[in-house]
């Protein structure tokens, strides 16, 4: 069991800056997200993407604006939870006892929700049989390409995932390629090594075709695939993989107990608290009057929520507003040494 | 100002007026017309704005770029009518744009 003053739920922009307001103010935090990294919306969907509208950064990029908060939060040595959802919480006396997807276990006071739209998940197929099949046949993530030896695989997807795999286990398994159009997103040259393995007949390639059923009692034994037209094609094949990119749902989130609007916590302006004492949300996903959903507003939102925290963290101690221009005490935490 | 109308999957038709300048997407979500999520907030960066527009207007609209065909790949159900509603600013010639939404975004 961990136990720390704050768990912060969401290594995005604004989960990785309430780290540094909670270690300023001398909190110990720790961060789980579900993402493989740490970045959140910022990291996933557009690192190269710019952003103009960062206070005192002309222009960054996704990718360099959570290089620069985690140069920012190093004297804190935070640990960051990756691959890890919360699933659980419940009360234990004063604290919050917090339940990981890897089973871990946090003890908190305090947990600041900066999930934005929520986890990120693979998107899945959208007929009904490849519920049925996932993990037994049907696959959005590979964890071991042993597993596909000598088999036939069909990988659905145009981008660089769909296109590595299909290259990839090309090299020992019986590969299929299907898109539902014929240009491919990934990048130029994984392109043109599959155009070329599909003119020497080691990958088939299939456009534009979407998946149309999954056919097979226990194990598949074959899919139907689609044109536009209707034109419908039979293929025989073991797995089925699906490379569509992330969606974020909000998950656990939902059933925690806490006041909901649409996908957006409520939360009160001082202190940025739910419904619930020690639950805080910041961010994209806290929503009250006037809310603007800027990386900016997160910030702000962070600094205020900090400062509840302490309350609930330090409650026989009074907590003191200073600036890290002149507080000894937070140059401390910063690890800056004067000499004078 | 120009009248869009929404037609969620199953049946129900919601014409409003939206302002010019503003999204086809921008005015689902601030007239809190279901079926379109939007979750990346307009980036063109989650494909679950996605409709499908009617026959008549799909021409009609000024063309996709590469970055907009690229997340309707990932889109639910994508097909030769789908777009990208964030991608689609509202002017004069929209007036009467008759719009789809899929049985879910994702």
């Amino acid at each position: 069991m961990i136990k720390t003053d704050v768990l912060i739920i969401g290594a995005g922009p604004v989960g990785i800056f309430a780290v540094q307001q909670l270690g300023l103010i001398g909190l110990k935090s720790e961060v789980v997200d579900n993402l493989d990294k740490i970045g959140g919306q910022c990291i996933e969907l557009y690192p190269d993407k710019p952003i103009y509208d960062i206070p005192a950064l002309p222009e960054c990029t996704g990718q360099s604006l959570t290089e620069n908060l985690l140069e920012q939060i190093k004297p804190f040595k935070t640990n960051f939870h990756l691959n890890e959802r919360v699933q659980e919480i419940t009360k234990e006396d004063k604290n919050w006892k917090i339940q990981t997807s890897g089973k871990k276990i946090f003890l908190a006071p305090n947990i600041i929700i900066a999930a934005g739209v929520g986890s990120f998940e693979p998107r899945k197929f959208s007929i009904n049989e490849a519920e049925k099949f996932e993990n037994k046949g049907v696959f959005y993530s590979i964890k071991d390409k042993s597993f596909f030896n000598n088999k036939k695989v069909c990988i659905f997807g145009g981008g660089d995932s769909a296109l590595d795999w299909a290259i990839e286990l090309s090299k020992f398994a019986d590969v299929t390629l299907l898109h539902r159009r014929k240009e491919f997103r990934g990048a130029e040259h994984s392109i043109s090594v599959a155009k070329q393995l599909e003119k020497e007949g080691k990958l088939k390639i299939k456009t534009p075709f979407q998946i149309n059923s999954i056919e097979g009692d226990s194990n598949i034994t074959g899919i139907t695939i689609k044109t536009e037209e209707g034109k419908i094609e039979k293929i025989a094949t073991d797995c089925v993989l699906g490379f569509f990119g992330l969606i974020m749902k909000l998950g656990p989130i939902a059933e925690w107990g806490l006041n909901l609007d649409k996908k957006t916590i409520p939360v009160n302006t001082e202190s940025f608290q739910t419904n619930k004492e020690g639950i805080f949300a910041i961010g994209d996903i806290c929503t009250y009057p006037g809310k603007l959903k800027l990386i900016l507003s997160g910030f702000h939102e962070g600094a205020l929520a900090a400062r509840a925290c302490f309350k609930l963290a330090r409650p026989n101690e009074k907590y003191r507003f200073e600036f890290t221009t002149t507080s000894k005490a937070l140059q401390g935490r910063l690890g800056i040494k004067k000499s004078d | 100002m120009p009248k869009i109308t929404y037609i969620e999957h199953n049946g129900k038709s919601h014409t409003i007026e939206v302002a010019k300048e503003l999204t086809v997407m921008e005015g689902a979500v601030q007239n809190n017309i279901p079926g379109i999520d939007a979750d990346c907030g307009g980036a063109c960066a989650c494909a679950t704005c996605h409709v499908y527009v009617d026959e008549k207007w799909f021409n009609k609209l000024p063309k996709k770029e590469n970055a907009e065909e690229d997340m309707i790949d990932v889109a639910f159900e994508p097909n030769k009518f789908s777009r990208l509603t964030c991608q689609i600013t509202v002017t004069d010639e929209l007036d009467g744009l008759v719009v789809k939404m899929p049985s879910k975004q994702a």
